[in-house]
């Protein structure tokens, strides 16, 4: 019995009203659609998010048993240095396992799946993780402006404990040339809208659920779920009559709430199902993208353990809109701003001293004193704690999942920041231990001191004169 | 257990420039102006300087490093000059090199001198930080600035003493409106006009609580001591000033890696403050200290430094504030000369101009601002952030 052993999504907390997106660059012509789609803080990216979805789903996993993390996506930060061995540091998982990239085309998301799958039943590994994310740059004015969203999702795959098993998985490889970016180019071509709408979507989803049902012997009545993409809402509905499902059996498709958010999109629907699952329930996800891939899952009896979780609802509640366009593009680096002289500066990255430092930078690594026990940020080998000074006394310790209590803050309008001011403060972590980080996805006027925090992994800089993202761990008020 | 410092090294010559964006002035033409005020007040000749320490932090941005850049600008001939910097108390610093060596009798007569120049950096506030702090902290550390490290003790003070938002403010907007004050009496700062509580209140926020006139100013200054053996002080002057105690204390890390600290006090003030007052032999600060100079970087700075060196009781520095007691006028005037808060922070002279004040003071020639009688003064220089720091407390009398 192979499948999924834990999931989790992740939507940013920023949220930005289409009107707003319209009433900026509607003149040009493109289309309003209804809702609003979530917007990757100034400090996320495609790796940023992978984490906190990957954080959410592995929780208190074992790190030990995981053996591979595939991590799927159109807007790899990195060309050149794998992004996924980035992913998986921030994960603290093992150093002896397999990572791969699938990047390309939105498809990756369940082609990672797939291959992850293999390795599972082919015994390369007990667990694979899998984490697909996305965020899309769009020229301003473009309909894709509209559509594209922020988000990422994470899936453990392995085979005790399983909550949904892959039953069967039908694939279509088909250069459909509806948009594509070069190598070194920032934004995507698009060909005409119903070129991609009545060629694509309409004519690509149903053949590869058509061909899965046929291949497994199956009809529409027998799945309890079925999730596609498609962005056009009234094809959307349409596929779902072709199909001859309905209504009730199709998937929310998230578009009014977070937008198409690429590579994590299917499998983000499918954490939402999820979510609303009863054991024996066959869920059905189809991906698009230059074909697109089905999957078709059994929900088993764990699910009972995840139903209640909730975990895409307090999400999409949990959110921040974003009423300015302007900032919105600044944040995505679409149009240059004034950053000062100040901002401007940026330090070199010493690759040796960042490798020489990954434990303690990507994956929160500090130490605790096996004399008083006093956990200390960054590793120690002289013991903090002034009543016990042992040396060289320290055992590894990981502060990326503790949680802790703002002991103080400020919000700085001197520090260079894209969304003044740089809020950050100090935390006392429970179970001891005690940093200085900056606060992330937060109001300045929503700080208390001594409220709860929780960390995750961001963005910290970005030196594009040396090519160089630049990751570290913030602290952010509990969100969910 | 060692004797210390007191009364064996005294200063006999001092300088100070002009502070401000000195648009027309490099460092060196500052070097040349604190130490051309400090030999004519000393009344000796250049070459009686048998040793020098330089002390400056920035020096990447104006002078470069090493000792080269005293020696070379002074034209001093082939002596001993020692580059010092420990952050903001890099002047202090090289006082205390200074002294140090002429107490050891390894030299009779010794200079000490500090500069910076901030305002080549083509922006407001200090140089950017992630450049000067290391190369791990760099990619651990938040995106901090100075005042916004020092804001996070107001924001703790507040909430640990029950202080509003606007009696917080209210308090720190005292102690700066004292300093403007004291600033309009000295040509020599930076910022010379009045300011009222309700002006600092209602200023732009720079690092929440901290408005723009919570913070000093960012200015170019150079300030320059000569100090001898105390048995050959009065062949140069009748009114050498005597050093009583000089001590330094740097921050251990517990304050950002362990739980024990409020962050809303300088530990290494108060610890600092006990060994200088132990070394100077005094027992009741509040009683016995006549004047001060106390880093003022920002308000809060100062507020914490009246608990921390045990002038005030803890939380109740603001009744002091309150009843005037820092005023010029006050029990223990602080900051006559304007303070950080009016000369703005040139690194590596604040802490000799700190000194300069108090030596002014006691000679009695302090014009506006003398103050009555004074019998001891205390200088407080703080480089770092409350979270990690170094800080020297130095007392000098006649």
């Amino acid at each position: 019995m192979l499948g999924i052993v834990s999931c989790a999504a992740y939507i940013p907390w920023y949220r930005i009203n289409r009107n707003t997106i319209y009433s900026a660059t509607g003149f040009l012509g493109a289309a309003p659609l209804p809702g609003e789609k979530a917007v990757a803080n100034y400090d996320e990216d495609s790796i940023s998010m992978a984490v906190a979805a990957g954080v959410d789903c592995l929780g208190g996993t074992e790190r030990e048993g995981i053996g591979g993390l595939y991590f799927a996506t159109t807007t790899q930060p990195y060309a050149v240095r794998q992004n996924s061995g980035i992913i998986a540091s921030a994960l603290d998982l093992q150093p002896d396992i397999r990572t791969a990239d699938f990047v390309g085309s939105t498809k990756s998301g369940t082609t990672a799946f797939l291959s992850a799958f293999d390795a599972v039943k082919g015994q390369v590994a007990n667990h694979v993780l899998v984490c697909a994310s996305d965020c899309r740059l769009t020229k301003p004015g473009g309909a894709l402006e509209h559509t594209y969203g922020d988000g990422a999702v994470a899936l453990l795959l392995g085979s005790d404990g399983v909550i949904a098993t892959l039953e069967g998985s039908y694939s279509v490889s088909c250069d459909f040339p509806d948009r594509w970016r070069a190598a070194g180019e920032i934004f995507e071509h698009v060909w005409e809208d119903r070129f991609i709408r009545d060629v694509g979507y309409t004519k690509i989803i149903p053949k590869l659920i058509s061909g899965l049902l046929k291949k497994y012997n199956l009809t529409i009545k027998d799945l309890a779920k079925v999730i596609y993409c498609c962005p056009y809402a009234r094809e959307h509905a349409a596929i779902a009559k072709q199909l001859e499902a309905e209504p009730s059996q199709i998937q929310e498709s998230m578009l009014a709430t977070v937008g198409d958010t690429g590579s994590a999109y299917p499998l983000m629907m499918l954490a939402a199902a999820l979510e609303e699952a009863k054991p024996g329930d066959k869920i059905l996800v189809a991906s698009y993208g230059n074909g697109g891939d089905v999957l078709l899952f059994q929900v088993t009896d764990g699910i009972d353990r995840v139903r209640d979780r909730r975990e895409i609802e307090k999400y999409l509640a949990s959110k921040k809109e974003l009423v300015s366009y302007e900032k919105y593009i600044a944040f995505r680096n679409i149009v240059p701003v004034e950053v000062g002289i100040r901002g401007g500066q940026i330090a070199s990255t010493q690759m040796s001293n960042l490798f020489r430092e990954r434990k303690t930078v990507l994956s929160l690594w500090g130490s605790k004193c096996k004399r008083c026990g006093t956990p200390q940020y960054p590793p120690q080998r002289v013991c903090v704690n002034p009543d016990c000074g042992a040396v060289d006394e320290m055992e590894d310790y990981r502060f990326s999942d503790k949680k802790g209590i703002l002991f103080t803050y400020t919000g700085d309008n001197l520090a260079f920041t894209i969304s003044p001011p740089a809020i950050y403060g100090l935390v006392d972590f429970e179970g001891g231990g005690r940093y200085w980080f900056d606060i992330t996805d937060c109001d300045l006027d929503s700080l208390k001191v001594g409220m709860p925090v929780e960390m995750t992994f961001r963005r910290k800089y970005l030196d594009e004169a040396r090519g160089i993202h630049g990751y570290f761990w913030k602290a952010m008020p509990i969100r969910v | 257990m060692a004797e210390g410092i007191k009364d064996k090294v005294t200063i006999v010559g001092m300088g100070c420039t002009q502070f401000g964006e000195l648009w027309d002035k490099g460092p060196e033409d500052l070097m040349v102006d604190a130490f051309k005020e400090a030999i004519e007040d000393g009344g000796m000749d250049k070459k009686d300087i048998q040793a020098a320490w330089l002390g400056t932090h920035y020096e990447e941005i104006h002078v470069g490093k090493g000792g080269m850049p005293l020696s070379t600008t002074l034209k001093l001939p082939f002596i001993p000059v020692t580059r010092t910097d420990n952050f903001c108390a890099s002047g202090s610093e090289a006082l205390r090199g200074a002294c140090y060596a002429v107490a050891a009798g390894a030299y009779d007569i010794a200079l000490a001198l500090g500069v910076e120049k901030l305002k080549d950096t083509g922006y407001g506030g200090l140089p950017e930080f992630s450049f000067t702090v290391g190369t791990k902290n760099r990619l651990i550390w938040p995106n901090i600035s100075a005042p916004g490290s020092f804001a996070m003790m107001a924001t703790k003070y507040f909430a640990q003493y029950g202080l509003s938002p606007e009696e917080g403010k209210s308090t720190l907007a005292k102690i700066s409106a004292k300093s403007h004050h004291n600033g309009t009496l000295n040509p020599k700062a930076h910022l010379r006009r009045e300011v009222t509580v309700e002006q600092i209140m209602n200023a732009p926020i720079v690092a929440w609580p901290l408005g723009l006139f919570d913070c000093c100013g960012v200015s170019d200054g150079a300030a320059a001591a000569i100090v001898t053996r105390a048995d050959m002080a009065k062949k140069f002057r009748p009114d050498p000033v005597r050093i009583k105690a000089l001590q330094i204390a740097v921050s251990s890390g517990e304050e950002l890696m362990y739980t024990g600290w409020d962050s809303a006090h300088v530990e290494s003030t108060y610890r600092c403050g006990v060994r200088a007052y132990q070394e100077a032999g005094i027992k009741d600060p509040r009683e016995e200290i006549s004047m001060m100079e106390t880093h003022d970087c920002f308000s809060i700075t100062e507020l914490t430094e009246y608990e921390d060196l045990q002038i005030s009781p803890r939380g109740r520095a603001k009744e002091d504030v309150d009843s005037g007691f820092f005023n010029l006028d006050g029990k223990i005037p602080n900051q006559p000369d304007g303070g950080l808060k009016c000369f703005g922070h040139p690194i590596g002279a604040t802490g000799l101009r700190m000194m300069y004040e108090m030596y002014k003071q006691l000679q009695g020639k302090a014009g506006p601002r003398q103050i009555n009688n004074p019998r001891l003064g205390l200088t407080h220089n703080m480089g770092g952030f409350p979270v990690y720091n170094i800080v020297s407390v130095f007392i000098v009398g006649l």
